[in-house]
């Protein structure tokens, strides 16, 4: 089916696009959603009734380099941006892919860690921090997979041919999204990594 | 486009078959929507209704043994459960889907694919919910779910799996609609609609919808903390590995009062509609009735540890929550006196959906005032779980949102199905249920200060609470009849009722401009607004060309929104088979649902 | 799209989100350093919480356009963004700080 054929609104009352008004606020509710979770990990602080703890098990150099890796993918999800606005197929089809990539990297990493814990008798059920520990950081990496196949969607559609400047939309919403997750962690590392 | 065009014109000639099943599971149309929803509520309301006079019938006399105190526990609880999130939120969800883009001159809502799957996720969630009926299962926590009664040590069985499991869905359905409402308040007014120009009820459904997608959000971590206790093992609210049920508490209240203004806003803002009709009077204060409703909206956040005065959390939140509690109490006292100002002087005509509404400020004002009874927290000590408390809060929510819908009910389904609802019988149902609520609910008063606990299902004849109590079950059984009445007419007045024009009651805003009811594309000619009561200008010319524009562009049905929301209850349904991977299984059908969903042309 | 926005300034360019990039990769190691300079142990939390915040607003402000987008995106957002720190806030007060009676 043609693009011509999208069902539009007339314009709207605000000049501004409802889609992403409509996704600006459901990032509003997001945050309360993670605000919730960051609460009950920050009450159950030092509760856990046996270990391991936070102090014990926590990796900050990885962690700091999954960061670091998450921190550059917003970086290349702007440049796609940039580049769907420009009207270029191949900076659109790069910078798409890289962000996707570094962005699996960040829930290779996260996988790694999950792994580790793991083995060193970290488990949801073993004590509050576990439990805490990882549903946070499971939801947000969640929040991350769900980016990654959105952005792989996207460079379909630019593969195709069908991602030109008129759908740079579909793509800043997608960034709208994936710097959110960004933040999320921004937070989540000072919260949970490094203020133990 | 040529290709625009033509397109435009096939789809303005037919986006919905007519009629058939199938143009309902696949509509888009926020009128159609809506009715769904006021019928899905309805049917709700019956079941909840039901279940109210079962609890009335046990408790009619002392030490009665009509139903045992298990199946008794099933029955607060769904009662509860239902009459809030099965009848209260989208009787109002209703009226935001049928009459908000009427009211603010648009063509649907922002989003009308998403506004269908909030309706399918809900209602796939309320018959997932009441399905443990069947089994014999139903929910036995009470509506708040309070831990440790609702984890998995002291609740085996389904019961809690089927509450926290279809809540989760419910609201998954109340986020995305909150932020399709906000979306289309924002960005589909008419020319000249501003922001103070806009009706109360559509203000209502903004500062309503805020509370939602801020509000869902809370309850659905405390909601994945309990799945996560119970069929992962975890210990958030347990105490034996280091858990703290008082989280569970804090969280719930957190969603739990911001809900309670869910509720009650959305009536306000039909009973802001209805009284300024009856009265011919503008509304009076309509700048401070806007800011008060965001003001209660707001302060509603900072109130909820007064559901916990009983928990122990010292003098200092006591206190805290205490005043926030007694100065939210002033917004809301704002709003009842501009309805009392906005009567004042007006020349009033009295038809059933006028009598609901002040039905609710007298009704409404007595629960808030035994809510500021409440918010003093040595006297809250002594009320906290007795049927005082049940007086005060029937008495909000009854006496407010179900009266209030009332209103907006006789108000609006002239609109709806171009019939006046019957105005004899609507005033017998009027009464009885007015008289058959207060009946019902002001002995409760009594009945908790001498000391009857709440969610207990008997009690002893030397407390000598049997004759307030048998008060209470006449009352019950009175309401009751009223809604038989209600249904009655309904039905007949669907079919027989009078038939009438565009504006029946003449009122003031927008949606009373077009036939009722109204055309699929609402209005031919997107109207300029000049001011807060657009019919009620005199304006010599009154442009109202009968041909709608040549292209009105109308979405096409789509049958995706109700394929994801058979992917939600899967993802939320598969998890009472208790392994781990197979609600994945309704994740897949999600994925499949919105991958389609984004590419689904005509869109 | 007939929808094109009046109220929002131009984005910025593949040069200013470079050096936003950079901004926020020193900023990452300036945490970690804090992290592991023992003097600093003291004033750490305060610290990370206004470097965190810092880089949670250069990525909201740039990346995410609020700077130079319609108000109303910053409202939706902001709005609910101070409700999540409320409750973050005031559920470790009430949990940590103030002495409980009960329980």
């Amino acid at each position: 089916m043609t693009q011509a054929a999208t069902y539009t609104h007339p314009a709207t009352a605000t000049g501004l696009d409802s889609w992403k008004v409509g996704f600006w606020t459901f990032i509003g509710s997001e945050c309360l959603f993670f605000g919730s979770l960051i609460s009950t990990y920050m009450v159950y602080k030092g509760e856990s009734l046996v270990g391991p703890t936070s102090h014990e098990i926590l990796n900050i150099p990885l962690t700091s380099i999954s960061t670091f890796v998450l921190l550059t993918s917003s970086l290349m999800m702007v440049l796609a941006l940039a580049a769907v606005q420009r009207g270029s197929r191949r900076g659109a089809l790069l910078w798409l892919l890289l962000t996707a990539w570094f962005g699996s990297l960040f829930l290779g990493f996260q996988a790694f860690e999950f792994t580790q814990f793991y083995h060193e008798g970290l488990t949801p059920q073993k004590n509050l921090f576990g439990a805490s520990f990882f549903v946070l950081t499971g939801f947000h990496g969640a929040h991350v997979t769900v980016g990654v196949i959105w952005l792989l969607t996207l460079w379909v559609l630019a593969l195709r041919g069908r991602l030109g400047r008129a759908d740079a939309l579909k793509v800043e919403i997608a960034g709208l999204y994936w710097h959110f997750v960004d933040v999320v962690w921004i937070a989540i590392f000072t919260l949970v990594y490094l203020i133990q | 486009m040529a290709i625009t065009k033509a397109r435009a014109a096939t789809v303005t000639a037919g986006p919905h078959a007519r009629g058939g099943i199938w143009s309902w599971i696949t509509t888009v149309d926020h009128k159609r929507i809506g009715i769904l929803y006021g019928t899905s509520a309805l049917v709700f309301f019956l079941v909840g209704g039901l279940e109210a006079l079962l609890i009335r019938a046990q408790l009619a006399r002392p030490e009665n043994g009509f139903v045992g105190p298990e199946t008794y526990n099933q029955l607060f609880t769904m009662h509860g459960t239902t009459m809030v999130f099965l009848v209260a939120m989208p009787a109002a969800v209703a009226f935001f889907n049928y009459i908000v883009p009427l009211q603010i001159g648009a063509r649907d809502v922002a989003f009308p694919r998403l506004n269908a799957l909030s309706y399918w996720v809900f209602l796939f969630g309320g018959l997932f919910m009441n399905s443990s009926f069947l089994l014999g299962q139903a929910p036995n926590g009470g509506w708040t779910g309070y831990v440790p009664l609702t984890g998995p040590r002291f609740a085996p069985g389904l019961h809690i799996d089927f509450w926290v499991l279809g809540l989760s869905m419910l609201g998954i359905s109340s986020i995305l609609g909150g932020v399709n409402f906000i979306t289309t308040i924002i960005n589909l007014r008419a020319p000249g609609m501003r922001l103070m120009r806009m009706p109360l009820f559509t203000w209502m459904t903004l500062v309503t919808s805020f509370l939602l997608v801020t509000a869902m959000p809370v309850i659905a971590v405390a909601l994945i903390l309990l799945i996560f206790d119970r069929f992962f093992g975890t210990s958030f609210y347990a105490p034996a590995g280091g858990g703290d049920p008082v989280l569970w508490q804090h969280l719930f209240w957190m969603f739990g009062h911001p809900e309670v203004y869910i509720l009650i806003l959305p009536a306000f803002g039909m009973v802001s509609e209805v009284i300024p009709t009856f009265s011919r009077k503008p509304l009076f204060g309509y700048a401070i009735m806007v800011y008060s409703g965001i003001l209660i909206g707001f302060i509603g956040w900072g109130v909820w540890s007064h559901h916990m005065f009983a928990t122990g959390l010292g003098p200092i939140a006591d206190a805290f929550f205490a005043i926030a509690t007694m100065i939210i109490a002033i917004p809301t006292g704002v709003k009842i006196f501009n309805w009392l100002a906005t009567m004042w002087g007006g020349s009033l005509r009295f038809s059933t959906a006028m009598l609901f509404a002040i039905g609710v400020i007298a009704s409404f004002t007595i629960g808030g005032i035994s809510g500021i009874m409440h918010s003093a927290a040595p006297a809250d000590l002594q009320q906290h779980d007795t049927y005082f408390v049940v007086a005060h809060f029937h008495y909000t929510i009854f006496g407010g949102t179900i009266l209030g819908t009332f209103a907006g009910i006789y108000y609006w389904f002239p609109k709806m199905t171009g019939r006046l609802l019957d105005e004899r019988l609507g005033k017998w149902h009027f009464w009885l249920m007015f008289l058959g609520f207060h009946l019902t609910f002001f002995p409760m008063h009594w009945i908790g200060l001498l000391g009857m606990p709440r969610r207990i299902f008997t009690y002893y004849d030397e407390l000598g609470l049997g004759s307030l109590n048998l008060l209470a079950t006449i009352g019950a059984f009175t309401q009751g009849v009223a809604v038989v009445l209600f249904l009655w007419n309904l039905l007949r007045s669907r079919r027989h009722g009078v038939v009438v024009g565009p504006n029946p009651w003449n009122a003031a805003t927008l949606e009373w401009s077009i036939p009722s009811p109204p055309p699929e594309y609402n209005f031919a000619v997107i109207p300029e607004v000049h001011s807060r009561e657009p019919l009620w200008e005199r304006r010599e010319a009154t442009p109202a060309p009968p041909a709608p524009e040549p292209a009105i562009h109308l979405p096409p049905p789509s049958h995706w929104p109700i394929v994801v929301a058979f992917g939600v209850l899967l993802t939320f349904g598969l998890f009472l088979a208790n392994v781990w991977w197979v609600p994945l299984g309704g994740v897949a059908l999600v994925a499949f649902g919105v991958m389609n969903w984004a590419f689904e042309p005509g869109h | 799209m007939r929808t094109q926005p009046r109220v929002e300034r131009a984005h910025p360019g593949a040069g200013t989100y470079v050096m936003i990039a950079v901004i926020l990769t020193v900023i990452t190691a300036a945490e970690v350093a804090v992290f592991y300079i023992p003097a600093l142990a003291v004033a750490l939390v305060p610290i990370l919480l206004t470097l965190s915040a810092g880089k949670f607003t250069l990525v909201v402000m740039f990346y995410m356009h609020l700077r130079f987008d319609s108000r109303i995106f910053t409202g939706v957002f902001v709005a609910p963004l101070l409700l999540a720190l409320a409750v973050i806030l005031s559920l470790i007060v009430l949990f940590k700080a103030l002495p409980q009676t009960g329980s």
